[in-house]
């Protein structure tokens, strides 16, 4: 029998695989371009989990921003950028121990979760609150961007502009 | 397992956290490193959301825009500056960059 509750159950496990076997496996390929394409299934699970929690905007921004365009541009850096030689080098350094001291921190915020058990979180509750009706997200969101977030939308044009001509000067030969 | 609550979002969030943390600390590749930086951001997105829809708030979504926007900034600059590094000493290791080390 296929609740919407069980559904919705199915749709986030696979989104959930999607996103961290990708993941894993983006961190451990010794060849970028295989990274880069499990990064991409990754980003492709996170847009996924958008659209579950009817983010449609987020979603549309996910493929064509992420995907669409910060993967186009390291897949482009890759090419150009000779890596044939640091493949068949080391992958890793030697940095194991700290990187077992923050999963062993996440591990105990974990088990701590697991240990007090659901029925003690209030995030731990079905989400019962009734959708808005009315507007699509997409225009609800443009209400609240354009008229609370102007200022830190303005700004954010600024940021950008400024990493456009300061990727541009960065990557010239003789400025 | 189910109903898929506010809390599987943010355990599924923490695992792609951590899963770029340990990509940063251990990897020596310039190109992984920053692939693992979008990881984290991705992480933190998918946890702003999840607040968002459970607390009837578009704010969060908000947010996840500026996110977005900080992660392209930062792509591009990042990817500019290994560029740059890749003329001036051949190398993508982020290990054999060390001038400044004493």
């Amino acid at each position: 029998m296929l609740t919407p509750d069980l559904l919705q159950a199915i749709f986030f496990y696979v989104f959930a695989v999607m996103v961290l076997g990708g993941g894993i496996l983006t961190i451990t390929r010794r060849n970028a371009v295989h990274s880069a394409m499990f990064l991409i299934v990754s980003l492709m699970g996170v847009a996924g989990l958008y659209l579950l929690q009817q983010a449609e905007f987020l979603f549309a921004v996910q493929i064509v921003l992420y995907i669409g365009g910060i993967m186009v541009l390291f897949l482009f850096v890759i090419m150009l950028v000779n890596l044939d030689q640091a493949a068949k080098e080391k992958q890793f350094n030697g940095q194991w121990g700290i990187a077992l001291v923050c999963v062993a921190l996440v591990g105990a915020q974990v088990s701590y979760f697991l240990w007090k058990g659901g029925a003690a979180f209030r995030i731990a509750q079905p989400n019962t609150a009734p959708a808005p009706a009315g507007f699509g997200n997409t225009e609800m969101l443009a209400d609240v961007l354009f008229s609370e977030y102007l200022l830190p939308f303005e700004i954010a044009s600024i940021l950008l502009l400024v990493a456009v001509v300061g990727s541009v000067v960065m990557a010239k030969k003789r400025i | 397992m189910y109903p898929i609550t506010t809390a599987h979002y943010i355990a599924l969030s923490a695992a792609l956290l951590l899963i770029g943390t340990v990509g940063v600390l251990t990897r020596r590749n310039i190109v992984i490193i920053l692939m693992s930086i979008e990881l984290i951001l991705n992480a933190v997105n998918i946890n702003l959301v999840a607040f968002s829809h459970a607390l009837n708030n578009l704010s969060g979504q908000v947010f996840a825009i500026f996110v977005i926007t900080d992660a392209v900034a930062e792509a591009a600059v990042g990817l500019g500056i290994l560029i740059a590094l890749f003329r001036n000493k051949e190398t993508v290791l982020a290990d054999e960059v060390d001038l400044l080390k004493w």
